[in-house]
């Protein structure tokens, strides 16, 4: 009977998946024709179900592509995923926008590379355009240490099979002529540089995952907050308290981001991780000025240009513990005067707009995505600045760890458990102060 | 907070002159702790949302640890106090 | 060009007329004028063109909204893009250039795109450009960047000087309309330091573009009279062409004010823009209103803009907006133009009110259309007409211009900056500040409202209160009269049904009605994603003139109120400001302040190259004549230390006085080996762990007395070092007596290294050097020859006899004249870093290259100093963890090449013989590398799996960034003396 059920029920579900409408040239010229009046709803407004096989908390960027992925690749779709305010109103909706692989240690290269790979096939995997641009990254050095350092991270790049180039100070001056080359304080002598780096339109990314999971039968329910997590007297998660009501679970993922201790703690979890915010700012659009996204070696600067034109760029967090998405404005000119430090010709160029991001700093400034010591709990978090980039490789490797409770080969090293055993994954050497990472 | 930072030794200064060290509950164990109790000391953060402690430094003032009680959602601060007072009031003091 | 300059009026000096350029044609304005109400003077209607359809767009507003009149002010490497035509004060020899358009302005190819705009609807591209996918980043997304953006950066360095400061007052006034006047005058009156900030050149705000009499006065005079009274109060600062654009924590204020950025040519002296960061114990929001667009079918022509502004280019600047203007309206604000135009003589070509109803005075002679409507308007380049309806009936009326009016709404952006929300009120119909504290409140029309009386007075109410709850005694100041107040009262009317062609509530972004449509058929319904989706309010003004309106037709089109959707965040900048303010002075090379040895003038003398080393610069090399590379340079200074004697600057070396009876303990428990029982005139080296047991720094202490130590750290760890101790001192064991002052500055430092390094120095120290008197690890004061007491430690960096003397920074360069002159004989020489470097890799010693934040002790061969059988220590309880004791931990090894001559890079990773690369196969890094003039071979330090277990066998060292695989042999990691005699002579 069972067997009849899922049968029948896989059929529909193929059904449902046909017949959501496809974006192409060929349907904006149709509905253009009838007035734009017959585009559908990118995705459902539900009502939330008594119960579901998953439930994934935080409808932002990777709780989203969690889903997906449970959804297109293991098969799972009575999932649910609750968002307490709107869909990508979480950190995917407030980043400078940066994707790249360009990692050191063994514990994050394979894991961004995967995502990498997910990046550079995701518009026709979602059957959205996210404008992935591979525009390249170059991360500037100014030291003969730190392009030591970078030639170490740029051989461990290729160790993976990932391309990197080391550019010398001409290389960097041939691509990026308007840097500081004349006056600086720090001089450039070359830059670590990868190709297949680049951005991705944020929202888009969330929107893109959004719609892809609710066709394939993902419950999307906003204006949800989870208040409670209801456990049995064995300690097993059985579902959530919500602002919608209790809402039963099998298994049950959290994606908060900043808010990780906020909701692990609703499950009596202590963490490794503080909460920091990060500030991002874009400047008035402008002409196309700055092709590649560039890094600030002898400060902390990044910077791109979005396609619509705004100079989109951060840099350091505000070093103190902060749930609110905002910051102050020391920082504020701390990042500007790093910026101008590095293109003097930003000098004249007007920032519109700063905003902040609530950041779960880990301990090593790496993520984590595990079960926890909790039945039926998974986990994850930790993404420090780094999360967007991250996006498509976090929702699938989190995916595959629900649906198989193993973690992903690439994310084998992002364990909860590594700060106890002494297996931290610690990009920059900064040691347990979450706020250097 | 993260404007100005009342410290108790030198004033209303601004945030530029401090550096942030992070929570300042966690209490440093006993040698003979146990392994359990170093781990949680170096890596777990309660991390609430709300109220907390966190280690400032008046790195270009006195040179003084502070410990300040803020709110990390509206950023006010409730007291800013010299650590080693905060230290030796309190029960976890490693001998 | 008809000139619409009326022949009187106005707050323009007739007599100054200044030239400036548009798109390289020639005019004529006048002091006083904005650019913009100098071009409408000459009859300017077109100044820019949209985003997305590149439709002809004119001036809509007079103020800092402006959403079309983006141009570039400038030239060379002093242009500005996107400059507000509207708020740019003009000059004589002024710039300007329109932006956005090409070949022209009048002729535009990307005009085009209104044409395919039903293909271009909100969100259009997140649906195509994806086949083939390659295509993408090939064809679709270069096209979309040459479209985007608005003005053109201009990449050279800025020639302008920019500066920062700090104000300090009881009271900031934000805003100095007539809310602010009053309240800056009675707060200033009860002796409250007030400063009274305002965006514009000239202060006075709306007074300035009011017709009615105030206080018996023309506005803009008693406006006048108000800031002559508050120019002779001393605790009153007048601030003009200020902008306060961010309120932060602890009510500190961002604000920039445009110092020099009226003028052609700056001078020097002063700085174009300079930054305030204003501490106020309390702040009124004196911000005014601003005025709501209608939105009908063609809204955006040039000539169409809003009734307030056409109100203050008539009344302000003596400018009529066109010969014929026909007035839309929803309240009163239409009104008081109409009766301001009748009265200054210009033609007003119908009003018409949506309302059915109003008791609005209608001047004389103008024909007014109750319940009527504007549902398009015609003309391409400049209005020619509209289509008035009223109650199905249209009739096409002629005018060269159109003011709108759809009410109010309160500039509450600063007062939710920082969290809290606008409230949506009814009766106002409008969204309004909320109430953050007492601290800082709104006034006037900022507060919601209407009528100039009711502001006046409400600014002087609100800082009354707030100067007495700061115990200034503040009395009741007397509210002038305002003769011809009206009341700009109005109703809803969010959008014209019946409209035809495009209606727009995002000018800029090109966002109209229909895509606001599109965006909640398609499920983008919360106002953050509708924002997001159309771009409606992300344009450079940010929504301030189209947010409120998409909200009301969003809330329409869902059938609920509009406090219901709410507003999207308010987020600084206010307005956007230059990245030169917010950079201040640090730029190019003083983006960092410089620190310099106090023996920097020797190693200059001595023909030093220097190289940045954080914030220091440090002797690199010292070429000598005939030496073509470094590598000669640095060869010859590593073989004359090894061989003779070399002096080389250390002072950057961090240096802590450590004094008090519990320093030994304290010490103790800091490093990992044990400290308690170093005798007085001893050093020892130091291995500082983090608390997770990872190396953190290393360094030597010296015991110079007993209750006195001096502890060096790393040049790059000094200051993070200090602050290291401070908290295990202050945070940790607070009863411990011990105390710490940095001398890192107080002492220059040099290394005299080489086997002759006794003899040279024996030279210029009074104390016997000799093995027995002075050994190895001594430390302690001695008398140099002349009399100055100096510390001389005896430890070497380089594996050679070597002493370190500090003497007082002042007399650094004189001693280390004296040695190389008491070395001059032996072929003493100078060495810089370079070679230091070369000297302990040779030796095998560890720099922050090896203790790079993820090793422990025993990784680079240090385990002997985890003096495990110490109760405490920094980092002892979690270094015992499985992962930092594993048996395949990375060990630091030696590496020499096969082949002497193949160079080893560090930053190379090394790979088993034959091994596939992989990370799985990744077997370590080269960590410091360099050639051995003592060895005569390329030599490297390498971190390495299970390293020292692997002494012989023979390692690629895989370089593919640098497209190099060489060969090497794994060794011990000291390449030189590793019996340590050399140290003992």
């Amino acid at each position: 009977m069972a067997l009849v059920l899922c049968i029948a029920y896989a059929k529909v579900r193929r059904l449902f998946q046909d017949t959501r409408m496809r974006y192409s040239a060929f349907e904006i010229i149709k509905q253009a024709f009838s007035g734009n009046r017959h585009w559908k709803p990118a995705w459902r407004e539900p009502q939330p179900k008594p119960h579901y096989d998953v439930i994934i908390v935080g409808g932002g960027g990777h709780g989203l592509s969690t889903a997906y992925y449970l959804a297109k690749e293991f098969g799972i779709s009575n999932v649910a995923v609750l968002e307490k305010g709107y869909l990508g109103s979480g950190n995917v909706g407030r980043n400078t926008t940066i994707i790249r692989s360009n990692y050191l240690l063994e514990g994050n290269e394979p894991f961004y590379e995967f995502s990498m790979r997910l990046w550079e096939g995701l518009e026709q995997d979602f059957n959205y355009n996210a404008m992935v641009s591979q525009r390249g990254i170059v991360n500037l050095f100014h030291s003969d240490g730190q392009r030591d350092a970078y030639a170490r991270r740029g051989n461990a790049m290729k160790m993976h099979g990932v391309d990197a180039e080391l550019l010398d100070r001409d290389g960097v001056r041939k691509m990026m002529p308007y840097l500081n080359f004349d006056h600086a304080r720090f001089p450039i002598l070359g830059g670590l540089y990868q190709k297949r780096a680049g951005t991705a339109r944020h929202d888009a990314v969330a929107w893109g995952y959004a719609r892809g999971a609710d066709s394939r039968g993902v419950d999307l329910i906003q204006q949800c907050e989870v208040t409670g997590i209801r456990r049995d007297e064995t300690g097993r998660v059985l579902g959530v308290e919500t602002s919608k009501g209790f809402i039963g679970c099998s298994k049950l993922a959290l994606a908060t981001a900043g808010h990780t201790s906020v909701t692990g703690k609703m499950a009596g979890l202590d963490l490794p991780i503080e909460t920091h915010v990060l500030q991002a700012f874009v400047s008035e659009g402008l002409k196309p000025v700055i092709h590649n996204v560039i890094t600030y070696g002898a400060g902390h600067f990044y910077i791109s240009q979005s396609d619509k034109g705004g100079l989109v760029f951060g840099a350091d967090i505000d070093y103190y513990s902060s749930y609110a998405q905002r910051g102050n404005l020391a920082t504020v000119e701390h990042t500007i005067e790093e910026g101008v430090s590095l293109i003097p010709g930003l000098s004249r160029a007007r920032v519109l707009r700063a905003w902040g991001g609530v950041m779960d700093m880990s301990m090593d400034g790496s993520p984590i995505i595990d079960r926890t010591p909790i039945d039926n709990l998974y986990l994850n978090c930790g993404w420090c600045y780094g999360g967007f980039k991250a996006t498509p490789a976090s929702g699938f490797c989190f995916a595959h760890l629900i649906a198989k409770d193993e973690p992903h080969y690439t994310a084998r090293l992002l364990r909860l458990d590594r700060f106890q055993r002494g297996f931290v994954v610690d990009e920059g050497g900064k040691g347990p102060q979450p706020n250097l990472h | 907070m993260a404007s100005l930072i009342t410290c108790p030794h030198c004033g209303v200064r601004p945030k530029e002159e401090f550096s942030i060290r992070g929570d300042a509950v966690p209490v440093r164990p006993a040698p003979n702790a146990g392994a359990e109790a170093w781990y949680a000391y170096v890596y777990v953060r309660d991390n609430p949302k709300g109220r907390i402690q966190e280690y400032w430094h008046h790195a270009a003032g006195c040179r003084r640890w502070l410990v300040v009680e803020r709110d990390n959602v509206t950023h006010e601060v409730f007291s800013v106090r010299d650590a080693a007072d905060v230290a030796r009031s309190g029960s976890g003091e490693a001998a | 060009m008809v000139s619409h300059r009326l022949a009187a009026g106005g707050l323009v000096n007739r007599g100054n007329a200044l030239s400036f350029t548009f798109d390289g044609k020639t005019y004529r304005g006048l002091q006083g004028d904005t650019l913009a109400s100098a071009l409408l003077a000459n009859g300017e209607l077109l100044v820019g063109r949209s985003f997305k359809y590149h439709r002809p767009r004119g001036i809509v507003t007079a103020g800092s909204a402006e959403p079309n009149a983006l141009v570039t002010v400038g030239t060379g490497a002093r242009s500005e893009p996107n400059t507000r035509a509207t708020v740019a004060e003009l000059y004589d020899g002024l710039s300007a250039a329109s932006q956005n358009r090409w070949p022209s302005l009048a002729f535009d190819i990307g005009a085009v795109n209104s044409l395919l705009s039903p293909f271009l609807s909100a969100g259009f591209y997140y649906k195509t450009f994806m086949w083939p996918a390659s295509f993408w980043e090939k064809v679709y997304e270069p096209l979309i960047r040459r479209a985007a953006g608005l003005g053109r950066l201009v990449t050279e360095a800025d020639p302008d000087r920019y500066e920062k400061a700090w104000a300090h007052c009881d009271l900031l006034v934000i805003g100095s309309g007539p809310a602010g006047l009053m309240a800056a005058l009675a707060a200033g009156r009860a002796g409250a330091r007030v400063i009274l900030a305002d965006e514009g050149f000239r202060l006075g705000g709306s007074l300035l573009s009011e017709s009615s009499a105030v206080g018996g006065l023309p506005a803009a005079e008693f406006a006048g009279q108000m800031l002559a009274e508050l120019a002779t109060l001393p605790n009153v600062t007048l601030m003009p062409r200020t902008t306060v654009f961010g309120w932060y924590d602890d009510m500190v204020f961002g604000a920039v004010e445009k110092v020099q950025k009226h003028v052609a040519l700056p001078t020097p002296d002063l700085p174009v823009e300079r930054l305030w960061r204003i501490a106020a114990k309390r702040a009124i929001l004196a911000s005014g209103a601003e005025e709501r667009p209608l939105v009908f079918g063609g809204n955006d022509r040039p000539g169409v803009m809003t009734a307030g502004a056409a109100r203050t280019y008539l009344n302000r600047y003596g400018v009529a907006i066109g010969q014929r203007v026909a007035i839309f309206t929803n309240g009163g604000s239409g009104y008081a133009l109409a009766r301001d135009l009748a009265a200054s003589g210009v033609e007003v070509t119908a009003l018409i009110d949506a309302r059915k109803e109003s008791g609005d005075a209608v001047p004389d002679g103008v024909r007014l259309i109750r319940g009527g409507a504007v549902t398009s308007t015609r003309g391409t380049r400049a209005l020619k007409g509209i289509i008035a309806d009223r109650s199905g009936f249209e009739e096409d009326l002629a005018c060269d211009a159109l003011a709108m009016s759809g009410g109010w709404s309160p500039v509450v952006h600063l007062m939710c900056q920082r969290g809290a929300k606008p409230v949506w009120s009814d009766e106002r119909q409008a969204f309004l500040a909320p109430d953050v504290g007492a601290a800082f409140v709104a006034a006037g029309s900022a507060a919601g409202l209407d009528r100039l009386s009711a502001c006046l007075r409400d600014g002087a109410d609100k800082a009354t209160v707030l100067a007495r709850d700061l115990g200034f005694a503040a009395y009741e100041a007397e509210i002038p009269d305002v003769a011809g107040d009206y009341d700009p009262d109005f109703a809803p009317l969010w959008y014209v049904p019946g409209s035809k062609g495009k209606a727009f509530v995002d000018f800029q972004n090109d966002v109209t009605v229909a895509d606001l449509g599109l965006s909640q058929r398609e499920a983008y319904s919360h106002v953050e994603m509708t924002k997001r989706y159309t771009t409606g309010g992300m344009a450079t003004d940010q929504g301030k003139l189209g947010n409120v309106n998409t909200i009301g037709i969003v809330a329409g089109m869902r059938g609920v109120s509009p406090a219901e959707i709410g507003t999207t965040t308010f987020r600084p900048f206010y307005t956007p400001v230059s990245f030169g303010a917010m950079a201040g002075t640090a730029r190019g090379e003083h983006s960092r302040p410089v620190r310099r040895s106090p023996l920097h003038g020797w190693a200059a003398r001595n023909g030093a190259i220097f190289v940045e080393a954080g914030p220091w610069y440090r002797s690199s090399w010292f070429p000598r004549e005939g030496e073509k590379t470094w590598r000669e340079a640095v060869d010859r200074e590593v073989r004359t230390v090894r061989a003779s004697a070399g002096l080389c600057d250390v002072s950057t070396l961090g240096k802590i006085e450590i004094f008090g009876p519990g320093a030994a303990e304290f010490l103790n428990r800091v490093y990992s080996n044990a400290f308690l029982k170093l005798p007085v005139g001893k050093a020892r080296y130091g291995l500082m762990l983090r608390e997770d047991g990872i190396v953190y720094d290393d360094g030597t202490t010296s015991r110079l007395s007993e209750n006195h130590y001096v502890l060096t750290t790393t040049t790059a760890y000094a200051t993070e070092v200090m602050a290291h101790l401070e908290f295990a001192a202050q945070a940790l064991w607070p009863h411990l007596d011990v105390r710490f002052a940095s001398s890192s500055d107080q002492w220059a430092q040099m290394s005299l290294a080489g086997p002759k390094a006794r003899i040279i120095l024996q030279r210029v120290v009074e104390d016997d050097l000799s093995d027995a008197a002075f050994p190895f690890l001594s430390a302690r004061t001695v008398l140099l020859k002349g009399g100055l007491a100096a510390r001389l430690f005896r430890i070497s960096f380089s594996g050679e006899l070597a002493y370190e003397l500090a003497v007082p920074a002042g007399y650094g360069e004189a001693v280390a004249d004296a040695i190389m002159e008491a070395g001059y004989e032996e072929g003493i020489c100078a060495y810089g870093v370079e070679a230091l470097n070369v000297l302990r890799i040779e030796k095998g010693h560890v720099t922050h290259n090896e203790l790079d934040g993820r090793t422990t002790a025993d990784d680079v061969g240090l385990g002997r100093m985890m003096a495990m059988q110490k109760p405490d220590f920094i980092g002892k309880h979690l270094a015992t963890r499985f992962g930092l004791t594993a048996a395949d931990r990375l060990q630091m090894v030696g590496l020499k090449p096969v082949e002497a001559d193949a160079e080893i890079k560090a930053g190379a990773h090394l790979l088993k013989e034959n091994a596939k690369p992989s990370m799985v196969n990744d077997q370590g890094f080269v960590s410091s590398a360099c050639y051995s003039p003592t060895l005569n071979s390329f030599i490297a330090l390498a971190m390495l799996k299970s390293g020292r277990e692997r002494y012989g066998e023979k390692i690629v060292v895989w370089d593919a960034l640098r497209t190099s695989e060489v060969l090497a042999e794994v060794c011990p990691p000291v390449f030189v003396d590793p019996d340590n005699k050399n140290l003992h002579v």
